[in-house]
């Protein structure tokens, strides 16, 4: 299982990677579902299928879907591969990468030093165990999430509502001339 | 011979079942193409492709050399290497799937506590084949075509994940093999019947198969997602239409009608008997349904679909719950 480990974060870093330098939108985001499908990969190995499967459905099935959908629609053209390109230049991920490689050698150091022997080991978790894991001590987490979804639905379904149909002016007008005749 | 441990003869034997089963369905759905022409011809009044050999017993080669050899073309205006790779993850996904489906006893491929997730998991990839597949090919009708298909799989695919938790709770495992085995007294197409029924019009949906094939409506769209293709990869895409007719009849077999269970015959020739059933209630939808609105199709899918399987799994948790023994 490490082999499988390391290999799909070998993958997910690569793959992010080509999502921050890729300057097609549409290949970005492929980059982005290979990313997220190799962090699924990851918490397999890990011994958390169920959120490994959860990963999938939710980022990769849906999320990303949408998000490829939307780039779909604005029908991105030749100019805003040329945009990318004019914007990826050194001086603009000079900094944010010197920044992110003093993370990483902290990250890697930590790792290092600490007790390497627990990086990778678990047992399996079952549904079921997730299941009773989140509906006992953190149920109030939860609900508190639930209720965070409630309210983005609602008021996605307020934003994105057919206005009210305009009442017929006409209608006055018609029942006046029955009256008349 | 020393290296022949029953751990090796374990392996080979493991292969050749996995294999035996991906040729199987990719088999199964090619030859699901002729006969359901052969079927619609019956239930239309017509006779259907019987020219090529002993009652069009041979259209399927005759079809499959001309899909062969016709030009393979790509457009030039179409993103090259998404174009190829589309038709690829619409036929790669549905075989992968095929994975967790337990077909007898001791027929399967891989035996996970995931199964069923897994088979969502694999549902949901599927849909960037068409997405990709529109997108890329260039072409406005495409490009419609993808959209209505994907939105149509994402709002499908919503209460399919529900239809099948009422399944899952009363069996109380994803994996298919304790689903089978929990419904050794009674089908669960019994206690889920709406469960059931709500599954069926996703799984329809989701392979988008007439009467929810409004992405590829002919009429108004031309072919759809798939205009610009040709050859094997368009090929791929028709045949994994069918594998896809096939996962899903075999995947309500397992959950609802008890897999291999049944008196008399071998598991085999009941879950062969199961799922021809169902692939014929497939074409029979086609033959006799007209294509509905896809605005409706849409909020039939929100508006009804959804409240029931969400009703359905509430009912279904009520009652485990009542009946548990304490």
């Amino acid at each position: 299982m490490e082999v499988a480990f390391y290999l799909s974060g070998l993958v997910a870093v690569l793959a992010t990677l080509g999502v921050i330098t890729n300057t097609n939108p549409v290949h970005a985001l492929l980059y982005l579902i290979v990313s997220l499908i190799a962090v699924a990969i990851v918490f397999f190995a890990l011994g958390a299928p169920f959120a490994g499967a959860l990963e999938i459905i939710v980022y990769a099935g849906a999320i990303m879907v949408l998000f490829v959908f939307v780039v779909m629609m604005l029908n991105l053209g030749e100019s805003v591969v040329a945009q990318e390109k004019a914007w990826l230049t050194p001086k603009a991920w000079l900094g944010p990468s010197v920044l992110a490689a003093v993370l990483l050698l902290t990250l890697i150091a930590t790792l290092w030093l600490g007790d390497i022997d627990k990086v990778i080991e678990g047992d399996t978790l079952t549904a079921k165990e997730v299941g009773t894991t989140l509906f006992g001590p953190w149920l109030l987490i939860i609900e508190l999430a639930a209720m965070l979804l409630l309210a983005a639905l609602v008021t996605a379904s307020h934003v994105g509502r057919l206005s009210a149909p305009e009442k017929p002016a006409m209608n006055k007008e018609t029942g006046a001339r029955k009256e008349h005749s | 011979m020393s290296w022949l441990t029953p751990q090796v003869v374990a392996v080979f034997v493991a292969m050749a079942q996995a294999l035996g089963i991906l040729l199987g369905a990719v088999l199964l759905g090619a030859v699901m193409t002729v006969v359901e022409r052969r079927l619609l011809g019956l239930w239309q009044d017509r006779y259907g492709p019987n020219r090529v050999g002993p009652f069009g017993s041979l259209q399927l080669i005759a079809d499959m050399l001309k899909i062969f050899f016709k030009e393979d073309w790509i457009p030039p205006f179409a993103d090259r290497t998404l174009f190829v790779l589309a038709p690829a993850i619409a036929m790669a996904s549905l075989l992968l799937s095929f994975i967790v489906i337990p077909f007898t006893p001791a027929l399967h491929v891989a035996d996970w506590n995931i199964g069923l997730l897994f088979f969502l998991a694999m549902g949901g990839i599927n849909v960037y084949a068409v997405l990709l597949g529109g997108w890329s090919s260039g072409n406005k009708y495409a490009l419609i075509g993808a959209m209505r298909a994907s939105a149509q799989t994402l709002s499908y695919e919503v209460f399919m994940g529900l239809a099948l938790m009422g399944v899952v709770a009363m069996a109380g495992s994803f994996n298919l093999r304790d689903i089978v085995n929990a419904q050794e007294g009674l089908w669960f197409i019994i206690p889920q019947f709406f469960g059931f029924c709500t599954f069926l019009i996703a799984g329809v949906a989701v392979t988008h198969r007439h009467p929810f094939d409004q992405p590829e409506a002919e009429q108004e769209l031309a072919d759809g997602y798939h205009v610009e293709y040709s050859s094997m990869k368009f090929g791929m895409f028709f045949i994994g239409e069918y594998v896809g007719m096939v996962l899903v009849s075999a995947l309500i077999v397992t959950l609802f009608f008890g897999g291999w269970h049944g008196p008399l015959l071998p598991p085999i020739v009941w879950f062969a008997i199961k799922t021809g059933f169902f692939l014929m209630l497939f074409v029979l939808l086609r033959a006799s349904l007209p294509r509905p609105r896809y605005d409706r199709v849409m909020s039939f899918g929100w508006k009804v679909c959804l409240p029931l399987t969400l009703i359905n799994l509430m009912v279904t948790g009520a009652a485990i719950l009542l009946t548990a023994p304490e």
